[in-house]
């Protein structure tokens, strides 16, 4: 994982509740066995007609949301299946970040661990965050994990929570599976303690 | 201090606890499937890592599983079963795959194994995995840089998660089913209302529930938010585990009912948030929006998404009407369907197979529509043809074919066409989850059945003052 300290770029605006990982990323794309390449199929039928051609009322389809790296999205986002392909297929379609009301708790977990920030903020401040944002000609903001603090898009600043552990990970690039065999004799104590032979 | 049955089972299973930080868990149970899976063991391979425990690490083959017989005749899918057996094979990872007779849907197999227990640990790359939740075991889904992370280190770094309590009030009615409480729960509390908790289900309808309604229960937890759901163990799971492959035997089993019975949360323990949810005057449910809280009675009809309060709910509304090609005030029971689907982790275990076949057992299924029935285990398919069943259902003219996953999110053929109806037994209705431009309708399999048999949607408590015109 790349060490990631803030991002800055465009955003896009996607003000639905309660989307679910099957519209991110649907299951006829989780067949594949590799990790990349799944930015192509982010919301796909959403995205999409049957013809392949983007359909021109999606919001991601708008001019200004291309390129955006944030995402400013509605409560519950990301709610449903534990496919981690639908935080793939986020990253690789150029979202480093997520802002929402609130997420799915499977989803959250998994942007964390994969480098995507995945913030929570009050839902009128994610209101006041998407009414910032220019719909005619795009905005740009920035979202700095080592400040815990957003700059939206009239130069506003927004302190945000994020998890100390995640975000010193994430901060460092660190590989959380080498961080925690680094408590191997803790394991192998449990292990002994509780029978586990 | 009075704990809950959460905090008995979490605090047994910290390695190390940071304060205010994550904790590190130890995890008894690891079960793997084909389609979250093969990413982590690749991630395993580049890092030169091993599985440290491969001896609880259990595996089957569910989601994109063919329920016809004959090869599997989609290419990714095949490379993706082909990928879990060898990867099972390299690392010395148990397999229960196609043909083992013991293959079926990682929820299902894990209980009728014995493999799930009270008080353990359980986590799989599937959001269902809180159906475990129902023998009072911690059990949840996760992600594969999750899976990765158990099978080379047997734990999870977690932050500790804040507990409700869902009481189910009053004696559900007859013919009501645990579909029906627990989408009635989720109508009640929202798609969101669960969103960082571990629940609870306890109340005198939980008690009087066998374990393959707990398991339905527990199942939709994460239809709701939670991290997971559970259910304090009692005299119904220990029944249900006695003698089961992986159930402890003899004096082990005399000592593990006694630890399981500990774990009951005490008297006096405390909890973030209480919700009671009354169940005495449940009707049956029937889902018709695009998320499982989009709920009504089955007498009801559909909402006018202008009656409700918050804009964004009005919002969704609308579209999910859209999407399922329904208008305001439509009467449930006015609503065609075109397919039937009887199966799921939520809805597949025996006795929801005998529940639907008491209600199909000498009629026939609307000519109008088309009618499956996956078991959820080859396990549960056995057992079912010993009783009978798979006549009944072939009698009527359902279809019966062999366990998997299947329509419930259609990554094998079995998908629905661009706008089907369907009456399902599963656990999700979003957009596009049992084939693109497909409509879901979630019920109990009760309710699935008597839909099959009329091409509509009736109340199931009718039934007996109804004859069945097909």
């Amino acid at each position: 994982m790349k060490p990631l300290l803030e991002v800055t770029g465009r955003v896009a605006v996607l003000d639905r509740p309660d989307v679910d990982t099957d519209q991110i990323i649907p299951k006829q794309f989780l067949k594949r066995i590799e990790r990349t390449g799944y930015g192509e199929f982010l919301f796909y039928d959403w995205r999409l007609d049957e013809d392949g051609d983007e359909r021109p009322d999606f919001e991601l389809n708008r001019e200004e949301f291309r390129g955006a790296s944030i995402l400013l999205a509605g409560r519950n986002f990301g709610c449903g299946s534990s496919r981690e392909h639908a935080a793939w297929a986020l990253q690789d379609y150029g979202f480093d970040a997520v802002i929402a009301p609130s997420f799915g708790d499977i989803f959250r977990t998994n942007a964390g661990k994969i480098g995507m920030l995945a913030i929570a903020l009050p839902a009128d401040e994610v209101e006041r965050l998407m009414e910032s944002v220019d719909l005619d000609s795009g905005s740009e903001m920035s979202v700095d994990l080592e400040r815990r603090v957003i700059v939206a898009p009239d130069g506003r600043e927004v302190p945000f929570d994020f998890d100390e552990a995640t975000r010193d990970r994430i901060l460092h690039g660190l590989d959380e599976i080498a961080l925690t065999l680094q408590h191997e004799d803790a394991i192998a104590a449990y292990e002994h303690a509780h029978g586990i032979a | 201090m009075a704990k809950t049955l959460f905090e008995k089972v979490w605090e047994r299973h910290v390695v190390l606890e940071d304060e205010g930080g994550p904790a590190l868990l130890y995890v008894d149970l690891h079960l793997v499937h084909e389609v979250t899976s093969p990413q982590a063991f690749e991630g395993l391979r580049l890092a030169g890592r091993r599985v440290r425990r491969p001896d609880l690490t259990v595996a089957t083959m569910d989601h994109n599983v063919p329920t016809l017989p004959g090869p599997v005749s989609d290419p990714m899918a095949k490379a993706q079963l082909d990928a879990l057996e060898a990867n099972t094979d390299e690392f010395g990872i148990r397999l229960h795959g196609t043909g083992s007779g013991h293959e079926g849907i990682v929820h299902v197999i894990g209980p009728e194994l014995g493999l799930t227990q009270p008080g353990k640990t359980i986590v799989c790359g599937d959001s269902h995995t809180s159906t475990h939740g129902a023998f009072g075991a911690l059990a949840f889904g996760i992600g594969t840089s999750e899976v990765e992370h158990v099978l080379a280190t047997q734990t999870l770094s977690q932050l500790r998660p804040r507990t409700m309590l869902l009481e189910l009030a009053g004696e559900l009615p007859r013919g009501l089913t645990a579909k029906d409480v627990i989408l009635g729960a989720i109508g009640q509390v929202g798609v969101d209302g669960g969103v960082g908790y571990v629940v609870e289900y306890a109340g005198d309808a939980i008690r009087a529930l066998s374990m393959e309604e707990r398991m339905t229960v527990c199942n939709m937890s994460i239809e709701w938010g939670a991290r997971a759901g559970m259910i304090a163990p009692d005299d119904t799971t220990f029944a249900y585990l006695d003698g089961r492959e992986h159930a402890p035997k003899g004096a082990a089993w005399e000592r593990a009912v006694e630890d399981w019975r500990s774990l009951a949360s005490d008297p006096g323990a405390e909890y973030d948030t209480h919700v009671v949810v009354d169940v005495a005057e449940l009707v049956p449910q029937v889902t018709w929006g695009t998320n499982p809280g989009m709920v009504v009675p089955v007498t009801g009809v559909v909402p006018d998404p202008a009656s409700f309060d918050d804009a964004d709910d009005r919002i969704a509304a609308e579209r999910a009407l859209r999407y399922m090609d329904l208008r305001a005030g439509q009467r449930i029971e006015d609503i065609r369907v075109d397919r039937v689907f009887i199966g799921s982790c939520t809805n597949a275990r025996i006795e929801d197979l005998r529940a639907a076949a008491a209600i199909v057992a000498g009629n026939t299924v609307d000519e109008r529509v088309k009618a499956l029935v996956v078991p959820g285990s080859a396990t549960v398919r056995r057992q079912a043809e010993e009783e009978g069943l798979d006549r009944v259902f072939l009698d009527a003219g359902f279809e019966w074919r062999l366990a998997g996953c299947s329509m419930c999110l259609g990554m094998n053929p079995d998908i629905l066409a661009p706008g089907e109806r369907c009456a399902s037994t599963s656990n999700r209705n979003f957009e596009g989850r049992q084939g693109r431009g497909g409509r879901t309708h979630l019920v109990s399999p009760q309710m699935a059945a008597a839909a099959a048999l009329h091409g509509r949607f009736v109340d199931v408590r009718t039934l007996d003052r109804e004859p069945v015109t097909a």
